[in-house]
């Protein structure tokens, strides 16, 4: 019963990686951007939230209305008047420069907040629990499971069902081309990540209820998006959130064995799977 | 006098250190088909490139309707009403046939071009609306970038190489379709290495050789062999 139990909550933990992933893939997949700064972004995020929260005594919960657009403006803004101008043929320099950004932002980070952890507190519904059967599950964590759902499937239906999602796809596939049709790749690329930044804002908040924040914890966030996106496939969102659920349960299963595992399991199982299928388990097929 | 439509005045164009266009002039007026011909090399691309604003020069060098535009990003042009089919057809693949053809009439500009006309133009695109645009043939591909262009409901169309690798049987049903296509106010510009097809659709002719025009004259009157000399540069 603990084992399934581990499973369980390895598999709604998963749920969080998926957030942390899914605003990577986002942008890997648009614009071939590899955003070394995403898990520094991820902790702006839970700190925007805590200023939110001190200044306006805010339920975390409910300052994500104010977050989530807060980070979206920040995205757009980041890409156009920085990222834009390290785009071409070459990924190397717009990677070296979200480097830096990571850099710069962890000192920000250092000197407004201090190295002490913080944590967003969200009131009783942190520590609240439903039965399910023979195992009790947080509420908090299958809400943030059911976010990860809803926001993987909402990312699926703009890309594949509207507009929006048409340009990404197209932008994708051949910028000059796509700016022939008169799309403006700066302000597609812009919008890109403000989406990006949107999905961080909702994954630093829930990162921020579930456990202590420091300026530096950025960069394990970053890997485990990344292993999430590499496991599932990249430019496969719902192979993404699978990734995450991998991550998560290897994660948690590690942990049921010995606790000082459970990162290491994680990583193990990344590294299996990266050498079995070194597309991930759900690639996309390109046409 | 009027302003043309479209001018090119002493236009230059580099890639890096190569110079690729040299003084090029040329006009353009409402509602005519001009034929732009030359060898392999001879800077036909490249100056529709530019005039699609993927290429920048200087912004004199391109004029619409009087209005300097050589310095506008494609996007940019692409909002004046001027359209290009890119030599190759550069589909996007990730987007199906009919997805192809939304995303080249985005802008929103209005004009005679819809879905259900460019279906009307090529039935077969109608069928196949749903496939991924790189499944189709070499012709049909070329169909949906000629559609895509026309969706955007252009002036201008600046058409390269349409032609270029694509069966004799399915260049003539394209080549077909073009009279319908032009009219309308629709004035078009086409790049083509088949001289012969290039003076039987269009009213004028340029000639590029080795990035400066070389010959310009009415399509039916020029003499063949100043073509050859133009063309070839004996």
């Amino acid at each position: 019963m603990d084992w399934l139990n581990a499973i369980l909550q390895g598999t709604l933990l998963g749920g969080l990686y998926a957030l942390f992933a899914a605003g990577l893939s986002l942008i890997f997949g648009v614009m071939r951007l590899v955003n070394i700064a995403h898990g520094d972004l991820i902790v702006l995020s839970a700190y925007v939230a805590l200023s939110f929260g001190v200044s306006l005594g805010l339920n975390p919960l409910v300052a994500l209305l104010l977050v989530v657009p807060s980070m979206a403006l920040i995205g757009y803004a980041l890409q156009r008047l920085i990222l834009n101008r390290t785009m071409g043929e070459d990924l190397l320099p717009p990677l070296l420069v979200t480097f830096g950004l990571s850099v710069i932002l962890q000192n920000v980070l250092l000197m407004g907040y201090s190295a002490d952890p913080q944590n967003l507190q969200a009131g009783t519904i942190e520590t609240a629990s439903v039965n399910l059967g023979p195992v009790a599950v947080g509420v908090m964590p299958v809400l943030v499971f059911i976010t990860a759902v809803v926001v993987i499937a909402a990312l699926q239906w703009m890309f594949y069902r509207t507009a929006l999602g048409r340009a990404f796809r197209a932008t994708s596939d051949r910028q000059d081309v796509a700016q022939l049709m008169g799309l403006n790749r700066a302000h597609v690329f812009g919008l890109a990540m403000a989406l990006s930044l949107a999905v961080t804002a909702l994954a630093g908040v829930f990162l921020g209820i579930r456990t202590a924040f420091d300026p530096a914890a950025g960069g394990a966030r970053l890997i485990f998006g990344f292993e999430a996106v590499i496991i599932g496939g990249l430019g496969n969102l719902w192979g993404t959130l699978a990734g995450g659920v991998i991550l998560g349960v290897a994660q948690t299963l590690g942990a049921k064995i010995d606790p000082g595992y459970q990162i290491l399991a994680g990583h193990i199982v990344f590294l299996i799977i990266l050498a079995l299928r070194p597309r991930g388990l759900f690639p996309r097929i390109d046409g | 006098m009027p302003d043309a439509l479209l001018s090119l005045q002493a236009l230059n164009a580099h890639y890096g250190d190569f110079q690729a266009l040299y003084g090029v002039n040329l006009k353009v007026e409402p509602g005519e088909v001009v034929a732009v011909i030359g060898a392999n090399g001879a800077g036909k691309t490249t100056m529709l490139r530019s005039i699609a604003g993927l290429l920048r020069n200087a912004p004199e060098a391109i004029r619409w309707k009087g209005q300097a535009i050589g310095a506008l990003r494609a996007d940019q042009v692409a909002a004046l009403g001027i359209a290009l089919v890119p030599e190759g057809r550069l589909l996007f693949p990730s987007l199906s046939v009919e997805e192809n053809l939304i995303i080249g009439g985005q802008l929103g500009r209005k004009g005679p071009w819809s879905l259900p006309r460019v279906y009307e133009l090529f039935p077969i695109l109608k069928e196949r609306r749903h496939q991924q645009s790189t499944s189709l043939s070499g012709g049909q591909q070329q169909m949906v970038a000629i559609g895509r262009a026309l969706m955007a409901n252009p002036e201008l169309v600046l058409m390269d190489e349409i032609s270029l690798g694509l069966a004799p049987v399915i260049i003539r049903q394209i080549y077909e379709a073009l009279p319908g296509i032009v009219g309308e106010g629709l004035t078009a510009m086409i790049v083509e290495q088949d001289i012969a097809k290039a003076l039987s659709v269009s009213q004028r002719v340029y000639c590029l050789q080795e990035g400066r025009v070389s010959l310009e004259g009415q399509s039916q009157s020029v003499p063949r062999e100043e073509i050859t000399r133009a063309y070839f540069g004996v």
